[in-house]
């Protein structure tokens, strides 16, 4: 015989459940890294990311990337359906290795972008992004 | 789509060897592909997937664009500009379309 506390507990696993498959999962944000890096390892610090701390509309959330020296940046949204959201390459004609964009956010979570540094490097900067409303789908 | 535009701003002068800020957006959808429509059908995907500017003949960036980039795709980045010489922003577009805006810019 089922108890309250027993459909409580049902419902909770149901509800977790459902709520995983909306998510990129940490390996689907670690396997995007690994195809932009081959598999090199990467370090701490040297981009930095600039977006609101919190971001009333997730459809349209400003965000800007710098990594001074950098070819190419990755930016990734860690809780989103897919992680992937754009990559630079900075070629010889930039004045930077900067650049903005607005983007989607699906909820409160991590945005994180990977620098490809030109002696073959990679370096990491992760910074949290809370969403009030969320940007994905209808 | 019909109602693709481009829109591009420059800075109004630049001297030689200056870093000059470019903005450029362009008016598009971004459907995602994982909207449906009020009969339950999924909507296809139909995005900007690719936006490259191109300076005086040099590339400047070359970006890969996904889904999560909002409607009416927005970039700005920063060009070096050594001389004269026109900018050349081109959207592709996941229908095979390919939009091109070229600007010239005078360096005083």
């Amino acid at each position: 015989m089922l108890t309250r506390r027993d459909t409580m507990a049902l419902g909770l696993g149901a509800a977790a459940v459902t709520l995983v498959p909306g998510m990129a999962s940490a390996s689907a944000v670690d396997e995007a890294i690994a195809a932009f890096t081959g598999g090199a390892s990467v370090s701490e610090g040297g981009v930095t990311i600039t977006a609101p701390e919190i971001a009333e509309n997730g459809n349209t959330v400003p965000v800007e990337v710098d990594a001074p020296g950098a070819v190419a940046i990755l930016l990734l949204a860690a809780g989103n359906p897919t992680p992937g959201v754009a990559t630079f390459n900075f070629s010889e004609g930039a004045g930077s290795q900067r650049a903005a964009t607005r983007i989607r956010l699906g909820g409160t979570q991590d945005v994180v972008a990977v620098a490809k540094m030109p002696d073959g490097s990679f370096q990491q900067a992760a910074l949290e992004v809370k969403v009030t409303i969320g940007g994905c789908g209808g | 789509m019909s109602d693709v535009r481009p829109r591009i701003r420059l800075p109004r002068s630049a001297k030689a060897g200056d870093v000059v800020e470019v903005k450029t957006l362009i008016s598009h959808n971004m459907e995602t592909g994982l909207r449906r429509d009020g009969s339950g059908e999924v909507i296809p995907r139909q995005i900007i997937n690719r936006f490259t500017c191109e300076y005086a003949g040099k590339t400047v960036i070359d970006m890969d664009l996904q889904p999560a980039i909002s409607a009416n795709p927005y970039v700005e980045f920063d060009v070096k500009v050594e001389g004269s010489g026109d900018f050349v922003f081109t959207w592709y577009d996941d229908n095979g379309e390919v939009y091109t805006e070229t600007q010239s810019f005078e360096v005083g």
